[in-house]
This record gives structure tokens, C-alpha cells and sequence, in this order.
């Protein structure tokens, strides 16, 4: 090799590296702290008109569902309640999405969509900014915005469906845990990954919860992570069984998690000593309850978030809500619900699945 | 490719040679598709989805400059699209611990040119084939930006120059971000068709010990085209992250494939020594213009997928297979020509 690095090459890159410096030190510029305090004052943009909700519900709707991913299968449940619903209000059903789950992937789908004029955008946010820009161009060309599952920032959508309230969740994992334990002994979260925000906000819950004195005698004793890969949750729920020989329950707040625990002990010598519980899918987990591995766990109805995600993007479009505190507007068979704060509509609390009631459940 | 084939395509006013100029066919193939989906894709061309479509390729046809000269030498860059996410993460990192974005940006492209040069060593002076070391340091790189940021999301950057990025030139669909492209692409055009460089750069992706004959030094050149692409990938890094208000470790995660694609689609060689830019801009343009009329016409993920494949392969398979019919036909030619008076053993003795 005839190359090294002379001297002519190293001027040039030190000149770079000091042309750099030379920028920072100048100082001042534009900083976070710096733009902080603009930034607080985002205008929302299509909260001017007042909400009649006596008007009528619009028919031939375009609705469009862009989930985080596509063939993903809780997603099409998700996506097939939301079908079901623009089918019950005559709508034009429509679902695109990328198929993978990156920030930027579905910015060009809103594109699209807004180029097809598309009455609502029903979105699952891969990240909460990234679709920002795009989401407002739509609703400035009148589409509204109709978050589900994974919220976008406030600034940039009308409504948010959550599936339930992060409060509801921790709380109800923490009582099926203490019920499963008999009331004490080691219990171990097997969570997705690290930085999973709703994961992470439920398994906050269930710390608050379990240092209630009703508590006490729980003791978690570690969170596991399984990525929401089934190899990994599988390996990670094996580790867990050997490290902590006196575990009494583990909760998985995620349904690859739980699946695959459910997996491992069904078919190992735990079966039996060790129980399961958090959220899954019913069809995932019928076989494992059916044999008795696992006594219960719990989830919201992935259908009905997608089913009340038409009706509120149909009830904003027809101008009886317009994603105000307060409102109130029908979801076909859900009933009535109203808009919390910030556009916020709960769903409800979770389902809790046992023996008893597993076979009513088809997604 | 053999001295003989290279000899016949460069044989001015050869049919099969002719036909074989894919950086002509593959602009005029990109102006059909676009006047094909503008006349029958529903809202293809609008000015507003005219916008989209540009700063959907943007990313693309930014690291691709580079990607070109670094492919006509005959070497590769397979972590530019794990540079661009490392730029990000660096970006999101350091604006959260306030500091100016005036500073960031220099030293976000900095990173990126200090990322080049760390290819730029391993395959030039320790001599390792730059496949290896690329794919090697795209895993490294897109580590490192975990390592970094970690899975979080950085947001709230200025909209200074969030609204800059995403912003339009006046009241046109034209994106502000279009200028920058717009010159660097010049640029690149320029140093590879009309300098010294380019000339060195065709020469090295030629034969490299015939380029080392002539005074070129091939090792000091494909040193700084590494820099010059890791300093592109870090720019496309900055500007994505303005573009989607979001630094994140996985920005850009597999574009290098997109990259590549393009690259040889718009008829540069794989083995080296041949190819344009302005084909290269055609194949980027051709390529996303492809899957934004596919998408508009609701095709499905997997068809885009399917169609976009077939093209690559195609794009690849066309000259080749347009040289093994020069090269059979020529052989052919050799054949039958000599053999009116071909020697007997007769002759001989």
C-alpha cells in the first residue's frame, strides 16, 4: 500500500476540525433552552368551528387507517374493528401502512393520503414529531386526524383513542399478580424493550402500586426485557425461572411476552408452581389457559379501539365534535363516550380473560 | 469485464454499442414513467404532490452523489444510511444538552466526515475489501447511535430551521432543501465528468494498477471519497432530522440499500469503472417516482416491493446480457471470418 497519511491529507481535516471549533466558540446561537419558551405556544389548528352534536353523521366517509406496521396481527384486529365501523356508517374504508415500523416510513403514506382527499386519518404515530408536519398539512386540507394506539404530539391530530388509562393498566396488572401470588411472594416483569414508553409508564403504575401497604408482601424482584422478539421473551422468561427458584408469578404487560412465557412454562416443570399473567390476545393465549398455565390476564378489545377510532373521525368530520373537553358523540354499539382533556377518549378498563369467559373472545 | 468487451462498447457507432448506453435509456425509461403516471395516476401531478415526491428522494439523491464516484472506483460504502443515523442521534444528544444548533450542525457533518475517514482507513491503508469494512462499520455506526441516543426520540429542534427544511421556495411546491441537492449535484457532475479527479476516479475503477502507471495515487483518492461520503451521509443525517423534527438512532435505517439501488439503476458499474451522474439522478428520480405513482394508485406494499425488485434486477441483468450477445455475436464474426483460409496442419508443417 503507497497510501499513508501525509501531511497535505492531515491540513485539510484539521482544517474542518477548526473550522468547527472556530463556530463553536463564536457561542450564542440557538439552544434548546433558548426556544423553549417559543415553543409553548402552538396554535391548534381546527378547533374554530363550534360542535353541533345533533348534526348528522356524513355518509361515504373516506376513512383511512395507517397502523405502525402492516401484517402485524394484532393491528388487523385493530384495523378489522375499524373496517366494521365505516362499514356500519357507509363509509370508504381504506388501510395503507408501512411494513416497517420506523419514525419517518409513514410520512409519505400521509402524503398520499392527502393527495387521495381522504375524509379521516386514522393513525397508529411511529413517533410522536416525525408525522407532525405532514399530519397538520393534512388537516389543513381538511382532513382530521384521528390518533389510535400510539399518540402523535397534541399539535398535530384532533383526537386520541387510548385503549385505556395507564393508571387502569398498572393497577390491574398489580391485583392480577397479587391474586395469582396469593398475596405475597417474588413476582418479575417480562416487558418489551427498555425505552417502550407505555410499557414503561404501566410498569411506573405497578411500582406505585406495589409499595401500597395493601402490598407489601409482593416483592418484584426483576424487569426483564424480551424486545417483543418471541425467541428473546422466551429465553429471558427461561432465565428468570432459574435465576429466582421462588418465583411465584410473572407478569408480561406485552403480548409476544406473555405468549412465549406462557410457551416455555406450559412445557417445562414450572407448569403449575409458576403462574402467568399481564396482557395478551385471547386466540395467543387460549391454549395456555385451556391447559391451565395461566388463570388470567387481561386486555382491552384491539377491534373496538379501530371501531371507535371511525366513529369519532366520522363524528369530528360531521362537525359534532370537534376534539373539545366535554363533548359527547355515539360509537355505534360502545354507547356514548365523551372527550377528555387534550382530545383524549378512553375506551374503557380491560377485559379480564379467565377459563370461564375466554371462548366469547375471537381476536 | 475483459479487454475485448470493454474495447467493443466503447466502439463509437456500434449498434449493440449504442444500445448499451443505459444512462440514455434509463433517463429517457424516467421521463416515460413520469409522463405515463402524470396522465393516468389520479393526483400524481399536482404541484403539492410534485413537493412530496421531492423531498421524499432527497435523502436518496444526497448520499447517492458521493455513493457514485465511491462505486466507479469499484469500492463500495454500505454504512452511509448508519452514518446518517448517528448524525442524528449525535444531533438529538447534543441538543439536549443545550447546545447551540449553530455548533451542531458543523459537528454533526465533522462526525460524518470522521466517520468516512475511519472507512477510508481500513479499506485504503490496511487494504480490506470495502464491503467487508462497510457492512462492518454499519453495524458499528448504527450501534453507536443507540449507544448514543438510545431508543428515545429528540424533538423540538427551532422551527427556524425545522420550517426551512420542511419549508417550499416562495409560493412554488419547489422544497427550499431542492437548492442544496441542486448544487452539490452540479458539483459531483462537474468533478466527475470535467476534472483530473473524475478522470482518476475512472481510471482506478478501470484498473487500478493501470491508474497507479499513470501518476494516480488510488489509495489517497478512495481515502477522501470515504471522507466526502461520510461528510454527505452526516449532512443528510441534519437534514433529515430538521425535515422530520425527530433524532432518533434508527433515522434512515436501510436507506443504504435505497442508495445502492438507485446507483446501479442509473447504469453504474458494480465492478467499477463506468457510469454517469446524470443517470444516477434519473435512476433516484425513477425509482421513487415509480413508488409514489404505485402508492397514489393503491398498490400494495408488497407489489411496490415486487416491481421495485424486478426493475433492479433488470437494471442490472440488461447490460450484462447486452454485452454476452455483443461479445457472442463478435465471436461468432471471428469464427466464420478466418475460417475461409484458416490454417491446415498442412500449412503448418
Amino acid at each position: 500500500m503507497t497510501f499513508r497519511l501525509s501531511r497535505r491529507t492531515a491540513v485539510p481535516l484539521s482544517a474542518v476540525a477548526v473550522l468547527s471549533l472556530a463556530l463553536t466558540a463564536c457561542g450564542g446561537g440557538t439552544t434548546k433552552e433558548s426556544t423553549a419558551s417559543d415553543a409553548t405556544a402552538a396554535p391548534s389548528a381546527s378547533t374554530s368551528a363550534a360542535a353541533d352534536p345533533n348534526a348528522p353523521l356524513k355518509e361515504g366517509l373516506k376513512i383511512a387507517y395507517l397502523p405502525k406496521q402492516l401484517n402485524n396481527p394484532y393491528t388487523d384486529v385493530e384495523v378489522g374493528g375499524g373496517k366494521v365501523a365505516v362499514g356500519e356508517i357507509k363509509g370508504e374504508y381504506k388501510l395503507v401502512g408501512p411494513n416497517d415500523a420506523s419514525a419517518s416510513s409513514q410520512v409519505s403514506y400521509i402524503n398520499t393520503l392527502i393527495q387521495q382527499q381522504q375524509d379521516v386519518i386514522a393513525i397508529a404515530a411511529n413517533d410522536p414529531n416525525a408525522v407532525c408536519p405532514s399530519l397538520n398539512q393534512a388537516r389543513k386540507a381538511g382532513i382530521k386526524v384521528v390518533t389510535f394506539d400510539s399518540d402523535a404530539a397534541k399539535t398535530c391530530r384532533d383526537a386520541f383513542i387510548n385503549q385505556a388509562t395507564t393508571q387502569g393498566i398498572g393497577e390491574s396488572l398489580v391485583k392480577m399478580a397479587s391474586e395469582l401470588a396469593g398475596g405475597s411472594g417474588e413476582i418479575a416483569v417480562l416487558s418489551a424493550t427498555p425505552n417502550a414508553t407505555n410499557q414503561n409508564s404501566w410498569i411506573e403504575v405497578m411500582k406505585t402500586e406495589l409499595a401500597k401497604p395493601a402490598n407489601q408482601k409482593l416483592k418484584l424482584v426483576k424487569i426483564a426485557y424480551g424486545n417483543d422478539d418471541d425467541q428473546k421473551s422466551f429465553t429471558e422468561a427461561q432465565g428468570l425461572l432459574q435465576t429466582y427458584p421462588n418465583l411465584k408469578v410473572i407478569v408480561s404487560p406485552t403480548t409476544v411476552g406473555i405468549a412465549a412465557a406462557s410457551r416455555y412454562v406450559s412445557s417445562s416443570n414450572y407448569k403449575g408452581k409458576v403462574a402467568i399473567t399481564g396482557l395478551g390476545l385471547p386466540n395467543q393465549m387460549r391454549q395456555f389457559v385451556k391447559d391451565g398455565t395461566v388463570k388470567k390476564f387481561a386486555l382491552w378489545s384491539p377491534a373496538d379501539i379501530g371501531y371507535l377510532a371511525a366513529y369519532a373521525g366520522a363524528a369530528l368530520k360531521s362537525g359534532q365534535i370537534t376534539g373539545a373537553q366535554g363533548e359527547k358523540f355515539k360509537a355505534g354499539k360502545l354507547g356514548e363516550y365523551t372527550v377528555g382533556a387534550s382530545g383524549e377518549i378512553v375506551l374503557g378498563p380491560p377485559t379480564e380473560f379467565t377459563a370461564a369467559n375466554i371462548d366469547q373472545f375471537d381476536f | 469485464m475483459s479487454a475485448e468487451t470493454a474495447a467493443l462498447t466503447d466502439r463509437p457507432g456500434h449498434l449493440a454499442g449504442r444500445f448499451a448506453n443505459w444512462n440514455v435509456a434509463i433517463i429517457a425509461l424516467t421521463v416515460l414513467v413520469l409522463i405515463v403516471a402524470a396522465a393516468s395516476v389520479d393526483n400524481f401531478g399536482t404541484s403539492q404532490n410534485f413537493g412530496f415526491l421531492v423531498l421524499d428522494l432527497l435523502p436518496i439523491a444526497l448520499v447517492a452523489l458521493p455513493m457514485t464516484l465511491v462505486i466507479v472506483t469499484g469500492e463500495i460504502d454500505l454504512s452511509v444510511a448508519s452514518t446518517l443515523g448517528l448524525s442524528s442521534a449525535l444531533m438529538g444528544y447534543l441538543w439536549n444538552a443545550n447546545q447551540p444548533i449553530e455548533t451542531i450542525i458543523p459537528v454533526c457533518l465533522l462526525l460524518g466526515a470522521v466517520l468516512g475517514a475511519v472507512n477510508g482507513f481500513f479499506v485504503t491503508v490496511l487494504g480490506l475489501p470495502s464491503l467487508a469494512v462497510t457492512i462492518g462499520t454499519l453495524a458499528l455506526y448504527r450501534g453507536l447511535a443507540f449507544v448514543v441516543l438510545g431508543d428515545s426520540a429528540v424533538a423540538d429542534f427551532p422551527a427556524l430551521y425545522t420550517d426551512w427544511v420542511t419549508g417550499t421556495i416562495g409560493g412554488t411546491s419547489i422544497p427550499n432543501v431542492l437548492i442544496i441537492v441542486v448544487i452539490l449535484a452540479i458539483v459531483f457532475g462537474v468533478v466527475l465528468h470535467a476534472t483530473p479527479v473524475g478522470r482518476a476516479v475512472f481510471a482506478v475503477g478501470a484498473s487500478e494498477q493501470a491508474a497507479r502507471f499513470a501518476g494516480v495515487r488510488p489509495g489517497r483518492l478512495k481515502f477522501w471519497l470515504y471522507v466526502v461520503s461520510g461528510l454527505v451521509a452526516g449532512l443528510a443525517g441534519v437534514l433529515w432530522t430538521l425535515r422530520y423534527s425527530s433524532a432518533r438512532a434508527d433515522n434512515g435505517a436501510g436507506l443504504e440499500l435505497a442508495v445502492v439501488a438507485a446507483v446501479l439503476l442509473g447504469g453504474v458499474s458494480i465492478f467499477g469503472g463506468k457510469g454517469a451522474l446524470p443517470g444516477v439522478i434519473a435512476g433516484v428520480v425513477l425509482l421513487a417516482s415509480l413508488q409514489n405513482a404505485l402508492r397514489l394508485s393503491d398498490v400494495s406494499n408488497e407489489a411496490l416491493n415486487v416491481v421495485t425488485g424486478v426493475l433492479l434486477i433488470a437494471s442490472v441483468l440488461a447490460p450484462n446480457l447486452a454485452n454476452a450477445v455483443r461479445t457472442a455475436v463478435q465471436r461468432r464474426r471471428h469464427r466464420t471470418e478466418p475460417t475461409s483460409g484458416s490454417p491446415s496442419r498442412k500449412d503448418l508443417s
